[in-house]
């Protein structure tokens, strides 16, 4: 009888030690993003999966290691990843490593949703080689009251993208003079693009972004680049204050209805349908919109040779200007020229079952070396200083152009909300709703309900 | 009371409950538990991200004042919109196009059997019963302005195109829901008629009754309860039904937004759980009294049948 238990005894510890072993030799690791292979980021997919990860697995198989990573494809909208995580989070669930927008850090962090790296990993995370690289501007873009959540994949701007091909059509440009074009006041823009609707009928001239259906997208290529023409930003950084009303709202309020309501430059219609970004990449692929207002991931990413909406000849008949204020030297900060730079990265998931590795992988991936792999794929401004933007002059010249001039969101908690808000508003005046009176009256409305009156500026 | 006995003769009272212990503690969690915890919820600013998640507070009744703030409520994406939006969907889908048209049906088909009232039941309970993700996609390629089969079919018929989702987006959800939802209103009348006695119906031809004096005088007053169980009943599914959100998302600019998928807005998208909470305590409120409708007409007929 007493033999029989030892026997016992001794199968069931080698079970365990057999499954204790097996256990710490095989890791996985899964990372996820807004991105899908053949669709939207498609060359994020082809870095991780074909590049970054064999190599890491390789590495951590050579510190005898066993780590398997695996990407989660996310093929919805930013917003509908956000509201995924967001849930996640909460449950204690999600992939070890995110594909994450800066702007949404605050809310996440002061719902306790997120943690910085360094608490999530220990201090261990400073000894990295790549932090030395990295400015403080960059790492802000992950960033919170000077804490890193993340590492950014690099940081944006946005210009007027234009097709060179109709522009030569209608006679703006000479055909084949290599003539660039730069409006220099949104009267000009709109000259431009009033020309365009008389001379070309069936081209939608002029495509900013407005409306709820664009999300983000439209708070950072519509809202922010015309509100910023009038000499004004959204949130006062010295005052800690939104602009709820101010003469620089119902102006660019009135540069929307210029173009969607009294003149008809821009299709209202293509803003506010569902799908409405997709739809809009699609006409300008296919010479439909004429110019669009959009960051530089719309050349890098979505017009790129290859991808979903890719333009095969993109280099030949695509080009970009900067986008000018109301009046030469009416922008913000006196700008003749405005833009604003936002950015995304990766984050690690606080619940993460194996953050050394997790960490060990981003750093890994944000290493010199595989950074340049990705440059190869996508080049762009890169977080790391020692990663230049190669094989694409275009892309240098609007990151030498416009980094000097940009501006960024105020990381709040209240942000989202307020730039919801903002989206509203727009939608309310193209889609004939609302004046812009009314819709800037229900907009401060909005805002006083959000982050209370002492935090508004209202200028009548 | 004699009753009573008669039933604790068979099983003890104690026995009874312990058998429906289970039941009831399913119920409790499943459904009384968070119906009264989304009650407690909606009286505070509870949310998934920013700062009140990890600090909610007690708001009182400030959720619902600010769900019937009637200064600015029939604005596009307030309260009073998607009440309105879903009145009119309500009206136009269940009361007016569904059960109508499931009569109708019904009628055309009583006392007849073939093949066209095999396919036509087909066909209609098949639009029922299919999964939604596929029907909603199906009616987005349908609908379309610029590929779309219906527009298709209308520009070769050179009758021009209709932008649906654009410009009558709550006329479009209103049709899909009449085609999605006509089979059950179809197949309770199908059935009503089949029990009324076959004598009535003989009865009514050899006194000479023209086919309208049928309907009014033996069809109609004999179906009437289960015109009322249907109403009722499409009223409350209708009521609830998000299938439309995978079509129009409730747009363009909330113009086809109804109050469930402004509650999914407002809970999951702004992630605002106390307001969401607080809608969808006014959403029990109104399935409540329809629900309550629709028990009490079924007493009533219970008490005459």
């Amino acid at each position: 009888m007493r033999k029989c238990f030892k026997l016992l005894f001794v199968i069931g510890l080698s079970f365990a030690l057999l499954g204790i072993a097996t256990f710490a030799e095989s890791i996985k690791l899964t990372v996820t993003s807004r991105a899908v292979r053949g669709g939207v980021n498609t060359l994020l997919v082809q870095w991780l999966e074909d590049v970054v990860f064999p190599a890491f697995e390789n590495w951590m198989k050579e510190q005898g290691k066993d780590v398997v990573v695996e990407f989660i494809e996310f093929g919805g909208t930013d917003e509908a990843l956000k509201e995924q995580y967001a849930l996640d989070l909460k449950v204690g669930r999600g992939a070890d490593i995110l594909g994450f927008d800066g702007f949404w850090i605050p809310e996440f962090d002061a719902a306790g949703l997120v943690k910085p790296l360094d608490e999530i990993v220990g201090p261990s995370i400073w000894e990295w080689e790549g932090w030395k690289h990295i400015p403080p501007s960059m790492r802000e873009i992950l960033g919170y009251q000077g804490k890193v959540y993340g590492l950014p994949l690099g940081t944006d701007v946005r210009v007027i993208f234009y097709r060179r091909d109709i522009f030569e059509k209608a006679g703006i440009i000479p055909a084949g003079s290599g003539l660039r074009w730069q409006p220099r006041s949104w009267e000009e823009l709109l000259d431009t693009a009033r020309y365009l609707k008389e001379s070309l009928p069936g081209v939608i001239p002029l495509q900013i972004n407005a409306g709820t259906q664009m999300g983000e997208a439209t708070t950072m290529q519509g809202w922010f680049m015309v509100l910023l023409g009038t000499g004004i930003h959204m949130y006062d950084f010295y005052s800690g204050k939104w602009y709820a009303k101010h003469p620089g709202i119902l102006e660019a309020l009135n540069f929307y209805k210029t173009v969607y309501i009294d003149e008809k430059l821009g299709d209202a219609r293509t803003q506010l349908i569902p799908g409405a970004r997709a739809r809009t990449f699609e006409l300008f692929r296919d010479g439909k919109i004429a110019m669009l207002v959009e960051g530089d991931w719309f050349w890098r990413s979505v017009l790129a040779p290859g991808s979903e909406w890719g333009l095969p000849n993109r280099n030949e008949v695509v080009d970009w200007a900067m986008m000018p204020a109301e009046e030469p030297g009416a922008g913000y900060r006196g700008q003749n020229f405005v833009t604003i730079s936002g950015g995304t990265g990766f984050i690690l998931n606080p619940n993460t079952k194996h953050p050394a590795e997790a960490w060990a992988l981003m750093g890994f991936a944000f290493s010199r070396e595989m950074q340049l792999e990705f440059q190869k794929l996508q080049p762009r401004i890169r977080a790391r200083d020692d990663v230049p933007v190669i094989g694409d002059p275009v892309m240098s010249e609007m990151a030498k152009a416009l980094l000097r001039l940009t501006t960024v969101r105020p990381m709040l908690p209240g942000y989202p909300k307020i730039s919801y808000e903002a989206q509203l508003m727009t939608e309310r005046v193209v889609a004939g709703l609302m004046t812009p009176e009314e819709a800037m009256e229900a907009y401060a409305e909005a805002l006083k309900e959000i982050v209370g009156e002492e935090s508004l500026i209202i200028v009548e | 009371m004699g009753k009573n006995k008669e039933i604790q003769q068979i099983l003890p009272r104690a026995t009874g409950f312990f058998f429906l212990a289970p039941a009831f503690f399913f119920i409790g969690l499943f459904l009384l538990f968070p119906f009264i915890w989304v009650f407690i919820i909606s009286f505070t600013n509870v949310a998934l991200t920013g700062p009140t998640a990890l600090n909610p507070a007690f708001v009182g009744l400030e959720n619902y004042v600010r769900l019937f703030d009637f200064s600015r409520w029939m604005r596009s994406g307030e309260f009073g919109n998607a009440l309105r939006n879903t009145l009119y969907f309500v009206l136009g889908s269940a009361v007016l196009g569904q059960a109508p048209l499931g009569l109708a049906i019904a009628l055309a088909f009583h006392r007849r059997r073939g093949p066209l009232r095999e396919l036509v039941f087909s066909l209609a309970t098949m639009a029922w019963i299919l999964p939604d993700v596929a029907v909603a996609f199906a009616w987005i390629a349908f609908l379309d302005y610029d590929f779309g089969t219906l527009n298709t079919v209308l520009i070769n018929l050179g009758l021009g195109k209709i932008d649906w989702y654009f410009q009558h987006p709550l006329v479009a959800i209103t049709i899909f829901n009449v085609w999605r939802g006509t089979a059950f209103s179809m197949l309770l009348f199908s059935a009503a008629l089949g029990s009324i006695p076959p004598s009535f119906w003989e009865t009514a031809e050899v006194a000479g009754a023209s086919s309208w004096q049928r309907f009014k005088d033996v069809i109609l007053p004999l179906i009437l309860p289960h015109i009322l169980t249907d109403l009722i009943l499409i009223t409350l599914w209708t009521f609830n039904t998000f299938t439309p959100y995978l079509i129009t998302g409730g747009g363009p600019f909330f113009r086809s937004e109804t109050v469930s998928m402004y509650t999914y807005r407002v809970a999951f998208k702004f992630l605002e759980f106390g307001r969401g909470a607080a809608v969808a305590v006014v959403m029990m409120a109104i399935n409540f009294v329809l629900a309550t409708g629709y028990l009490l007409s079924l007493r009533r007929r219970r008490a005459y049948g």
